[in-house]
């Protein structure tokens, strides 16, 4: 059974390898629903975070595949439950319907939302959180017409107080000394 | 070590000499004239050999690799030439052989700009090599070299590719080499658990029948001794993949021959009725395994695998063994008991004996009046008693050459296995005879495939390579010509030749050549090919219309091969 899984890849920054990562998923036809690139809690490491919705046996070969590229260092799945995501998601609507009523108002207060720029012409508003949560705001600012929408990436950490990677690099060095 | 200021070309070859290159194989052209004009200086410590086109050169240096375990290098230059190394890495990364490729690229400034001979080689070459970087300054030049030489060849190997800009080719800086033993992210083998060896030594001591399954890992891991020690210690019958040929005498005992599609009846349908199956340095491609649903279901499986991802990847393994096959081999060794199967191998006999009495025997002593493939492998295998290296194409005679030529020795069989590349067979046999030039070396090939690569006779002419080249020729593309009578109602759709006149075209590239169609000639032309000094093209006429058995069709499972038609 499909269902909605983070992939995290921890990699060097190294030219190239977002493709060294992505081709692995185009090759057995995955859809990336979304993808973030930042750096780690690790000075020089980087993390890919990556969504698709798949099979847990396809996730696991593509985890494989994925800590066999030379640059990356390890790859994590997690399904939704056990990792603490956000996406941000951004939304224009036209000045004029903030001043015919305050139905606009209600929905951004409601929502936890908040406004960021208002000028004579648009108000931009942001809110934070997860992607059914962006969506319904959406719905609603949409009676009114959002001329313009963007959500981001997912940006996710798991409830470990470190880096996973931490313990993986001690991990690491310890098997290239035994394996010379 | 002292440093020196020298151009980045110059800085290329001592890299290579420093990891201790002799042989290249290459193809010069704009982007590449800098790499190649410091080479000229070099001619006493390097050999480059000219190839026909960068196919035949990345394929010769695949032969190179695969009969010497060292690193193939091939130069091309940028655009075209590079495009042309596409197919061979695509076959060296499927098939786990150590290349370092070396293409030149244009100069930095007009990267992107759609210059004259520009490709996105980094793009390109991604999805077929198992690194791959962009030099665009000079003294990148060692640790790149260094770093592309470490990863080809350990772990499970595979081809990089280096692109150098033409500019970083010119560029000046202080060389220093130092050679590349470790890099954070690349962990080339886990070493061996000891309780996952305890767990498979269990499954093995209890096996009732038990079988081996070995490929190609067998070979990259120089564990042929280990692996036969094993053998000889469980006394548990051994089948091979088509990469693992040669890995095991032929006449070993406990060699019950070859797996999959056109492999032997015994190991197919046994695989299927042993408890457990031990594989070791192999990854159940499909042309192994047929329906995988119906494949080994009985079983308990052991995987002796150096790739972690090729671990529960088609077959679940309850007992994985990660890491080199040498060290699981010789740790697996000193847990397993002394043990026999003997009635258990008497099993595979019995079907060795229906084998023979309904393919085998027709195949290599054909009683009808046209000449059969299966004869004429058995000939040259028997007059160079067994010690020579086969090198084949893909297709029919690939099939039958890998069924019924026998090995002595290590690394002597040569064959495109996972990605099945036509046109292999003459290239990969040129650097296969210059990596050993004292064996005899024969170029297996079909009328198809030898004319995909027919060019690299300039080559073989040039340096005097001596290979032996067999050509089958049946006049179809013969495998295709198979499928289509037994699935596709005889439709023999665009797979019959008009074939050139082949022995006209190897003297006109100044080779010896002879052509054979009847049986009273067979054997004294493959002596004369054998006792000719330097290369040789014979070509067989092969009755035109002979199939391949046993054959596991497309779809069907292991335990469903076919005999006969």
């Amino acid at each position: 059974m499909k269902q909605e899984y983070i992939i995290t890849v921890f990699s060097e920054n190294h030219i190239g390898l977002l493709s060294r990562i992505t081709i692995i998923f185009t090759r057995r036809k995955i859809n990336i629903d979304s993808l973030t690139v930042s750096e780690s809690a690790i000075a020089g490491i980087f993390k890919f975070t990556i969504v698709i919705n798949e099979t847990a046996d396809r996730i696991q070969k593509v985890v494989g595949q994925l800590e066999k590229v030379v640059d990356v260092l390890k790859v994590f799945a997690n399904t939704n439950d056990e990792m603490i995501y956000q996406e941000i998601a951004l939304y224009k609507v036209s000045t004029e319907f903030l001043f015919e009523s305050d139905k606009v108002e209600k929905i951004v207060r409601n929502s936890g939302a908040r406004i960021l720029e208002l000028t004579r012409e648009y108000v931009v508003i942001e809110k934070t959180g997860h992607s059914d949560e962006t969506q319904h705001l959406f719905d609603e600012l949409n009676v009114f017409g959002v001329t313009q929408f963007i959500r981001s990436g997912r940006v996710a950490l798991t409830r470990s107080t470190i880096e996973r990677l931490s313990e993986f690099l001690r991990e690491r060095d310890a098997l290239l000394e035994q394996v010379d | 070590m002292a440093t020196q200021r020298i151009s980045g070309s110059e800085a290329v070859i001592k890299s290579l000499l420093e990891e201790g290159v002799d042989t290249i194989f290459g193809y010069p052209g704009g982007a590449i004239m800098p790499i190649y004009d410091a080479l000229y200086d070099y001619d006493q410590q390097v050999t480059h050999y000219l190839t026909r086109h960068e196919q035949g050169a990345i394929h010769a240096a695949e032969g190179y690799a695969k009969v010497t375990g060292k690193v193939g290098v091939c130069f091309a230059t940028s655009g075209p030439g590079a495009t042309n190394l596409i197919t061979g890495l695509a076959d060296a990364l499927i098939d786990s052989i150590p290349l370092v490729c070396i293409t030149g690229q244009v100069a930095s400034p007009l990267l992107g700009t759609d210059a004259f001979q520009e490709s996105d080689v980094m793009g390109i070459t991604m999805p077929v090599t198992k690194w791959n970087y962009q030099i665009t300054s000079a003294d990148e030049i060692p640790e790149a070299i260094a770093k592309a030489f470490h990863i080809a060849h350990t772990g499970r190997p595979g081809p990089v590719l280096i692109d150098i800009a033409k500019d970083a080719q010119f560029g000046q800086f202080d060389f220093e080499y130092k050679k590349c033993t470790k890099i954070r992210s690349y962990l080339p083998e886990h070493p061996v658990d000891p309780f996952q060896v305890k767990a498979a030594a269990d499954l093995i001591n209890n096996a009732k029948k038990p079988i081996v399954l070995f490929g190609h890992g067998v070979i990259l891991a120089h564990a042929e001794d280990e692996f036969k020690e094993f053998l000889e210690k469980t006394g548990i019958p051994a089948a091979w993949t088509l990469l693992g040929l040669s890995a095991l005498p032929s006449n070993h005992p406990l060699n019950v021959g070859m797996l999959g599609m056109h492999g032997n009846y015994g190991p197919n349908i046994k695989t299927n009725e042993a408890d457990v199956v031990i594989s070791i340095g192999m990854r159940f491609d499909d042309r192994v395994t047929g329906k995988v649903a119906a494949y080994a279901r009985q079983a308990k499986i052991v995987h002796l695998e150096i790739d972690p991802a090729e671990i529960n990847k088609i077959i679940k393994a309850d007992a994985p063994v990660l890491g080199n096959a040498k060290k699981s081999l010789r740790m697996l060794i000193d847990n397993v008991n002394p043990n026999t199967h003997t009635a258990w191998l008497e099993e595979f006999h019995v079907c060795d004996k229906i084998e023979y009495d309904k393919v085998i025997s027709h195949d290599v002593y054909p009683k009808k009046i046209g000449l059969t493939m299966g004869e004429v492998v058995r000939i040259a295998s028997e007059k160079t008693n067994n010690d020579a290296i086969l090198v084949t194409d893909v297709g029919q005679q690939q099939m039958i050459a890998s069924r019924y030529f026998k090995f002595n020795q290590s690394r002597s069989n040569v064959t495109s296995g996972g990605l099945g590349t036509m046109g292999y067979g003459l290239p990969a046999a040129m650097g296969a005879k210059i990596g050993r030039p004292n064996r005899e070396v024969f170029a297996m090939v079909g009328d198809g495939g030898f004319q995909m690569t027919i060019q690299e006779l300039g080559t073989i002419s040039q340096y005097e390579i001596g290979v032996k080249v067999i050509v089958l020729n049946n006049n179809f593309l013969g495998m295709v010509r198979q499928w289509q009578q037994l699935f596709f109602e005889k439709r023999y759709s665009f797979t019959e030749m008009k074939n050139p006149d082949f022995v006209g075209i190897a003297k006109a590239y100044g080779l010896a050549s002879q052509k054979v169609t009847s049986r009273d000639q067979l054997e004294g032309a493959i002596q004369e090919m054998i006792d000719h000094k330097g290369p040789y093209v014979l070509e067989v006429v092969v009755e035109q219309e002979d199939n391949v058995f046993p054959m596991i069709p497309t779809g069907a499972s292991i335990s469903d091969i076919i005999l006969e038609p």
